[in-house]
């Protein structure tokens, strides 16, 4: 059992929890993810680690609530515990010094970007950050992504703050007055396509962290494979990271709604109770 | 007095009905039925049953106590051998095995050894187990990976030896492919917990949520316990490689069955993890796994499931039983078809799958007639669901984080037949080592593991 010890509502459908966790927090890198399951009648659900700590032995990860699960997940407070929390799990994010680096996050995606981008910060990388939601409400950990980023901006579908329209618009300013080495993005599907498609013109190298449908998360199941190049990967073993320009987001996309009428039913019937 | 011919009959659910729930199919013997089938025995001088038992049960022993009505004896000698009868009893091969060298074939049906080992086994836990003393310690400490047939065997045998064993599993159950692959209709859920209690009732000490590999590396476990033992299984399925693999509505027969078995989806809503089927499935491969998917997916309500199988009903690996049970059920058998592709529609939704019709031609290297495509033969036919059963391969977690450990070409970890593998201290055993085989091969591999691992702590 895995006791949360810090919950925190950063807006009204995204929550953050701080698991304790030791032995995952001694291991956690950034980039890899958890599985998680609520108790013993709940689903295994895969989420990107926003943070770790291994002095505390905590793990924090930030959610959506878009499902039966994550909506449950929300309803959790301090002390409540998880029948299950597992990881690190999937490869960690290639840290090293590639020169300027644009981290862009969209949505919940700037969750797990955030300690991507803290380690490439120390890795000695100029760091460009582009945060992107709907509207500034729902925006991020903000200040915690500027604390380590040479330059920072925001985009929101809305103009609430920053510029008004899509991270993809700033990338494109970015790109044209510098020189970028390596794009990371983080975010919605569609986002993380048309990022991927507007490097693939300039040849930046890009990754993006994708977030399939999983059950064991061991490389068992194969209900998370992507395809990479024409080529079958499994998201929980060979990535979550993988070169953007060689994903096949609109199968991505595809696998991802394959439950959508189940979830639906079970939304209902929780609501209900 | 003449021997009877065939074994006694193990009664059954009728397949109409069971084809509507998930309960166990077979009910098992009763006591007097058990009594009269062990009679059959012959009690052969040389026990040639016995070379066919990879965990090495005094069978004749058993029988004998069973003949004579002392069922405490009888499991007894079979536990001294064997800590998970419950589950070798229902799932072994005995055909190709003990039986197989039964006297009695000679003149009809082997003893029902199998049916027998069941018995005694679901008779003792209704009656309650009780653990055997607990030895002295020896102070040592073992680390097992995987709680599937082989870590289980292997845990609670070194822990009779006296070991102190810790069991790391990865999932939030025990049992491995016991819990999630082997559907609930063939081995009751509460049947592995039980068996697993009794495991640990000798001292092992099982942890959950530990993915070897990840949350703990087999070097870090090294530092901490006197050796290791390697069961993590056969994980990675195989694919079939072909066009529109990717779409929605094709599963491994892995993911299937976990959702299912693991995390009870067939009890969905009630247990929040879906599985969705629609109305036509069909499943390729012709193994134990396939016949599970294509009788689970009957149970779950599809209205037609097929097996295809490239060849014919003669090299089908599955259990002769598993197949008939699914014939009883109404599975469609459609053999000497190869696919070729899945199509979609619009959405991405898969709809069809196109296959080319085979004959048999030459042996190949398995000594099985290879099956070649016969030219313009394609046809398609309407499914909304495809399991794909064809196999798994050695999961490479362990091997990828562990350079030290030789590695087959298929991924395995090289281990002799006691388990020992390129470093000291370290053993392997199971489907990791040997890829996809049986459960009791497994349990074998423990076993054997188990003493080898206590001769190299005692020498250490």
């Amino acid at each position: 059992m895995y006791p949360i010890v810090e919950k925190k509502v950063l807006s009204e459908n995204v929550k953050l929890l701080k698991i304790k966790a030791p032995l995952v927090a001694k291991k956690a890198l950034p980039g890899q993810f958890i599985i998680l399951r609520i108790d013993e009648k709940g689903e295994r659900i895969p989420l990107t680690i926003a943070d770790s700590n291994r002095k505390e032995g905590t793990v924090t990860i930030i959610f959506l609530e878009v499902g039966k699960t994550t909506k449950q997940l929300g309803t959790l407070r301090v002390g409540d515990f998880l029948e299950n929390f597992v990881g690190p799990l999937g490869m960690p994010s290639e840290v090293k010094k590639y020169g300027t680096v644009v981290c862009v996050g969209g949505g919940v995606g700037i969750a797990p970007l955030y300690p991507i981008v803290k380690a490439l910060k120390e890795a000695g990388n100029h760091i460009i950050s582009i945060l992107g939601a709907k509207t500034k409400d729902l925006l991020l950990l903000e200040k915690e992504i500027e604390a380590y980023s040479d330059e920072f901006y925001i985009a929101t579908d809305d103009g609430s703050k920053g510029h008004k329209g899509f991270v993809s618009d700033v990338l494109q300013k970015v790109i044209d007055t510098q020189n970028v080495n390596m794009v990371m993005a983080i975010g919605p599907i569609i986002m993380m396509k048309v990022v991927s498609n507007l490097t693939k013109k300039y040849d930046i190298k890009t990754l993006v962290s994708l977030n399939p449908i999983m059950v064991d998360g061991t490389g068992m199941c194969g209900g998370c494979r992507v395809s990479i190049d024409g080529k079958t990967k499994f998201a929980c073993v060979h990535g979550p990271e993988f070169d953007g320009h060689k994903v096949d987001y609109d199968n991505l996309m595809l696998r991802n709604r394959r439950f959508i009428h189940a979830e639906g039913e079970a939304c209902k019937l929780a609501g209900a109770q | 007095m003449s021997v009877r011919k065939t074994k006694h009959e193990m009664p059954e659910q009728p397949p109409q009905e069971r084809i509507k729930n998930f309960k166990e199919v077979p009910y098992g013997y009763i006591k007097e039925i058990a009594i009269e089938e062990a009679k059959r025995c012959l009690q052969c001088k040389n026990k040639p049953c016995m070379k066919g038992c990879p965990v090495e049960i005094d069978i004749p022993g058993f029988i004998t106590c069973i003949a004579q009505g002392d069922f405490d004896k009888a499991a007894e000698i079979i536990k001294a051998k064997n800590n998970l009868p419950a589950i070798s009893g229902r799932v072994c091969p005995y055909e190709s095995q003990c039986e197989w060298e039964c006297t009695l074939k000679k003149i009809g049906e082997p003893v029902g050894i199998g049916r027998l080992e069941r018995f005694i086994a679901d008779y003792e836990r209704e009656k309650g187990k009780k653990p055997p003393k607990k030895p002295k310690s020896t102070g040592k400490k073992v680390a097992v990976v995987g709680s599937g047939p082989a870590g289980l065997t292997c845990a609670g045998d070194l822990a009779r030896m006296g070991h102190a064993v810790t069991v790391f599993e990865a999932l939030h159950d025990p049992g491995g492919v016991l819990m999630y692959g082997i559907p609930e209709f063939r081995l009751p859920k509460a049947i592995v917990k039980s068996e697993v209690e009794y495991v640990k009732s000798l001292g092992v000490a099982i942890n959950y949520d530990v993915v070897v590999g990840k949350t703990i590396d087999v070097k870090e476990l090294m530092e901490e316990y006197d050796a290791v033992f390697i069961g993590t299984g056969a994980g990675l399925p195989n694919w079939l490689n072909i066009p529109g693999e990717n779409l929605d509505g094709v599963y491994s027969a892995n993911e299937f069955l976990t959702r299912v078995n693991m995390m009870k989806a067939y009890k969905f809503p009630e247990y929040d993890t879906p599985v969705k089927i629609g109305r036509i499935v069909a499943t390729f491969g012709a193994g134990n796994v396939a016949m599970d998917c294509a009788r689970t997916s009957l149970r779950l309500g599809a209205e037609k499931s097929y097996i295809l199988y490239r060849r014919t009903e003669a090299e089908m690996p599955a259990r002769a039983e598993e197949i008939e049970h699914a014939k009883q059920e109404g599975v469609i058998f459609k053999l000497l078809t190869n696919p070729i592709r899945f199509i979609g529609d619009e959405k991405g939704i898969l709809k069809e799958v196109e296959y080319l019709k085979m004959q048999l031609g030459e042996p190949d290297d398995s000594g099985r007639r290879r099956p070649v495509p016969i030219p313009g033969s394609e046809e398609k036919i309407a499914i909304d669901t495809a399991l794909v059963a064809i196999g798994q391969s050695p999961n490479p977690l362990i091997p990828q984080t562990m350079k030290e450990l030789k590695i087959g070409k298929h991924g395995n970890i090289i281990a002799d037949d006691d388990g020992r593998t390129s470093v000291p201290g370290i053993f392997a055993g199971g489907d990791i080592a040997t890829g996809a085989a049986t459960v009791i091969l497994a349990m074998g591999a423990g076993k054997r593991a188990a003493r080898a691992i206590d001769t190299y702590l005692k020498n250490k």
